[in-house]
């Protein structure tokens, strides 16, 4: 069993599609935590003490957000910057992190075909995401590959949320139990393509 | 002359030179001789009374140094222990052997020689310490040396007080003292004068034991119960009577008056009343002194003076001339350096005030022959007449040579901000807390008797007394504040407190907690440079949670509430001038009905799509319908 936290990062969730029922789906699967961080704190006065606390209860960190600019809202940038301390995460005795994994659960407004070296963004997404996966390095964490919704403001009329709610559904239920081929998310390009093979044996149900 | 023809003839003289002598830069005291010499020896209005009206003014003396005692806190004095036993302890012991032995060599008995060097070895604290305030030179470490060795002046005169009787020598004495001297010490003491000697050092100790252990234990109820009474002018009664009960006491057992009171005064120095009985006693005190010194003045002999000229001029400038001297070695010995050195040793070169006192008590005791004392009251005088001089001498001719080699480090004392708070209820308490545990050092008023008792159980330190009172405020050290709090409750008191304060220290930084918007315009327009609404944050957070328990996201309901705040603080802004013009008329109402309409718009919850404006602007998806994206 690995225990899970969700840190779903939202300024506005009363008006996501996507990202709210997301964070539904995660606080109802039994060996996840799921925090909202803007509720939790919403004049960005961060409990350092308290998030480290559940950063080392927890044996896979799982960031969840829309894009902004190609990276998370201001608040999770904060929360890097507070609760990531020297002598915590990283430095000669920093290895309260060591062997965890992280992984960002993204929604993009872009296509996928955006991400891509010949897109507009002229780069693939997990390429973007650079900050994060060398944070990863740094704390001594494995980073998988993000797990993403592209194209997240046509998905409720594309009617492409359903399945993606029962893949991340999956994949939080695939990490603690411990079925999940953690080499092969750590190698892929998006998580949602390798998905299926990522989850080993047994009913996901 | 009739007691109010009298004090009609001192109190002109008094208004007329001291703002006058203030005005051309020479001090209150020498307003105050100068006046007396008008009065007296220049027009002859007053004459021989003279001398029955000083013994009277002494107490003034008695008065100051309760108020020297109550400025001694024992801890302050510990700190500053090794300026006052070394530089100031050097300077009064050097100079006193020094015109002590000049004055044997003169041919003067040991005992006048010695009481001699004693009284010239005191400098003006009065002119010297309100000049270096004045030109912003107390900071220096020329100006904070000068403050210590005249604050060891003043202890050294509490000894001073106990020795001269003792130094008599029989000299015979009419004229000046003839009437007897209730006051000064070495008069008092018949009580005890039956008892055998160790008796009389038992009743003394005893009695001093009991101004101690009842000033820390008995007064503070006392005052308290005074203070709750509300009636300010008992409270004035009740520390003059503390005063004049320890001066009558300290007469009674034959110790001086002034030595009981500043003993009485350092006890106090740690109470929270301290303020207040310094603005009590301090006008009292300030009447005193001046009439002391405006008897002083009409008591000047010029015809010495216009007898020979030369002579007295020679020894003010030898008496001069030794003390800056002994001042310039000592300065040198604890290493200050260039203008500092100077400032030091020219600033405190003159005679003080206090010579004026120890002659009277010297001529009562018959330490020193009468002729002599006038000579010298005239030197001293003149001393310190010449003493503005030196002040302008240092600051136009020496310090701009010096300073070039001056290698002086930039001054750190009392770099840190220096807070006043007045009014420590529920908001006081507060904004005062956090500048407290932040270090910062805060003087603290209230009029509540039972705060300031509740509050020095937990260990913050408040001072009783009316804030909205000027000179509880100045003794309140205003005038080296950089920033005032006013918080204290009462709308209109504030009002006030804040235009006084805003007028008399156009230095200080003043934040002011307001009623209301109005309030908040009111205050501004009297001078307060912040005036924050005191419910006003405290409401918006309620709001804020109220939002949060009707449903919205904790980040949304902050979003709303700053939403709703800038505009408000926005109508602030905007309603100041219309307010300002003619207060709430027809054109204020309408320009507030008008905010009031767009802040309904901007908070509506159930705006529709426009996604653009207010609360509803920030962190919007890009709309569906954008076919480039």
């Amino acid at each position: 069993m690995a225990e899970v936290l969700v840190l779903f990062t939202h300024p506005r969730p009363d008006r996501s599609e996507v990202n709210r029922p997301l964070y539904e789906i995660a606080r109802n699967v039994e060996g996840v935590t799921a925090v909202d961080l803007y509720g939790e704190y919403p004049d960005f006065d961060i409990n350092i003490d308290r998030e480290q606390g559940r950063l080392m209860a927890h044996d896979v960190i799982i960031f969840q957000h829309p894009l902004y600019w190609y990276s998370a809202p201001a608040l999770l940038k904060e929360w890097q910057d507070l609760v990531l301390e020297h002598g915590f995460a990283y430095g000669l005795h920093g290895t309260a992190l060591q062997g965890k994994v992280l992984l960002n659960a993204v929604s993009t407004g872009a296509r996928p075909a955006d991400y891509s070296q010949t897109g507009v963004n002229r780069a693939e997404l997990r390429s973007l995401l650079a900050p994060f996966e060398k944070t990863a390095d740094l704390c001594d964490m494995r980073y998988l590959a993000p797990f993403a919704l592209f194209g997240a403001g046509r998905a409720l009329e594309e009617d492409r949320l359903q399945e993606h709610r029962k893949a991340y559904d999956d994949l939080l239920k695939a990490l603690v139990a411990d079925r999940f081929d953690l080499d092969k998310a750590a190698a892929a390009a998006v998580l949602n393509d390798v998905l299926d093979a990522c989850i080993t044996s047994g009913e996901t149900h | 002359m009739g007691l109010l023809n009298e004090a009609f003839v001192y109190l002109c003289a008094a208004v007329i030179a001291v703002p006058v002598a203030n005005r051309l830069g020479l001090g209150s005291v020498l307003g105050y001789l100068i006046a007396g010499v008008v009065i007296g020896p220049v027009i002859g209005l007053v004459g021989s009374e003279t001398t029955e009206v000083q013994h009277f003014a002494e107490f003034g003396v008695v008065m100051m140094l309760f108020l020297v005692g109550l400025e001694l806190q024992p801890a302050m004095l510990w700190k500053m222990r090794q300026q006052l036993i070394g530089l100031g302890g050097l300077q009064v012991t050097v100079t006193t052997a020094v015109f002590a032995g000049i004055g044997i060599a003169f041919g003067l008995a040991w005992q006048s020689a010695l009481a001699l060097g004693m009284i010239l070895a005191l400098s003006s604290t009065a002119i010297v310490l309100q000049t270096l305030n004045e030109k912003g030179w107390l900071k220096t470490r020329g100006g904070q040396s000068s403050f210590s060795v005249l604050l060891t002046q003043d202890i050294a005169v509490i000894p001073m007080l106990a020795v001269l009787p003792l130094l008599a020598i029989g000299v015979s004495h009419d004229g000046i003292d003839g009437s007897g001297n209730s006051e000064s010490a070495g008069h008092g003491g018949e009580a005890l004068a039956a008892l055998p000697g160790w008796a009389q050092a038992l009743v003394i100790l005893v009695v001093i034991a009991a101004i101690v252990i009842a000033g820390r234990h008995l007064l503070r109820p006392v005052f308290r119960f005074i203070a709750e009474a509300r009636l300010r002018e008992i409270f004035t009664a009740t520390a003059l009577l503390l005063v004049i009960g320890i001066a009558l006491l300290m007469d009674f057992v034959g110790l001086s008056p002034a030595l009981g009171t500043f003993l009485a005064g350092v006890v106090l120095s740690d109470s929270e009343y301290r303020h207040e009985l310094e603005a009590d006693i301090e006008p009292f005190k300030g009447l005193l002194l001046g009439l002391f010194f405006l008897t002083v003045g009409a008591g000047i002999d010029f015809e010495l003076l216009f007898g020979a000229p030369l002579m007295i001029l020679g020894l003010v400038i030898g008496l001069m001339t030794v003390k800056f001297a002994v001042l310039f070695a000592l300065g040198t010995l604890f290493r200050l350096q260039g203008a500092d050195r100077w400032l030091f040793a020219l600033g405190l070169a003159q005679a003080g005030e206090f010579a004026f006192v120890l002659f009277g008590i010297a001529s009562g005791g018959g330490v020193l022959e009468q002729g002599l004392l006038q000579t010298m009251t005239l030197i001293v005088a003149i001393s310190m007449l010449l003493t503005p001089a030196l002040f302008i001498f240092h600051e136009k001719v020496v310090a701009p040579r010096v300073v070039a080699q001056s290698d002086r480090q930039p001054d750190t004392i009392d770099s840190r901000g220096r807070v006043v708070v007045a009014g420590m209820g529920r908001f006081g308490q507060i904004v005062s807390r956090m500048l407290l545990t932040s270090g910062y050092e805060v003087v603290i008023l209230d009029h509540e008797p039972q705060t300031i008792e509740n509050l020095s159980r937990i260990g913050i330190r408040t001072f009783f007394g009316d804030a909205t009172r000027p000179n509880l405020l100045h003794a309140a050290g205003l005038d080296e504040a950089d920033l005032f709090i006013a918080a204290i409750d009462d709308r209109d008191k504030q009002t006030q407190m804040v235009e006084h304060v805003a007028r008399s220290y156009p230095n200080v930084k003043i934040l002011a907690r307001a009623r209301d918007r109005h309030h908040v315009y009111e205050l501004e327009n009297v001078g307060a440079h912040h005036a924050e609404r005191e419910i006003f944050e405290g409401a918006l957070a309620l709001g804020r949670r109220a939002f949060v328990e009707l449903g919205h996201h904790p980040f949304h309901a902050r979003v709303r509430a700053r939403e709703f705040r800038n505009h408000d603080v926005a109508m602030l802004d905007a309603l100041r001038e219309n307010f300002n013009d003619g207060g709430v008329d027809n054109s204020y109402i309408d320009a507030m009905r008008a905010h009031s309409e767009t802040l309904k718009e901007i908070m509506r919850v159930d705006r529709g799509n426009n996604r653009h404006e207010g609360a509803d602007r920030g962190w919007n998806p890009p709309p569906k319908g954008d076919a480039s994206l």
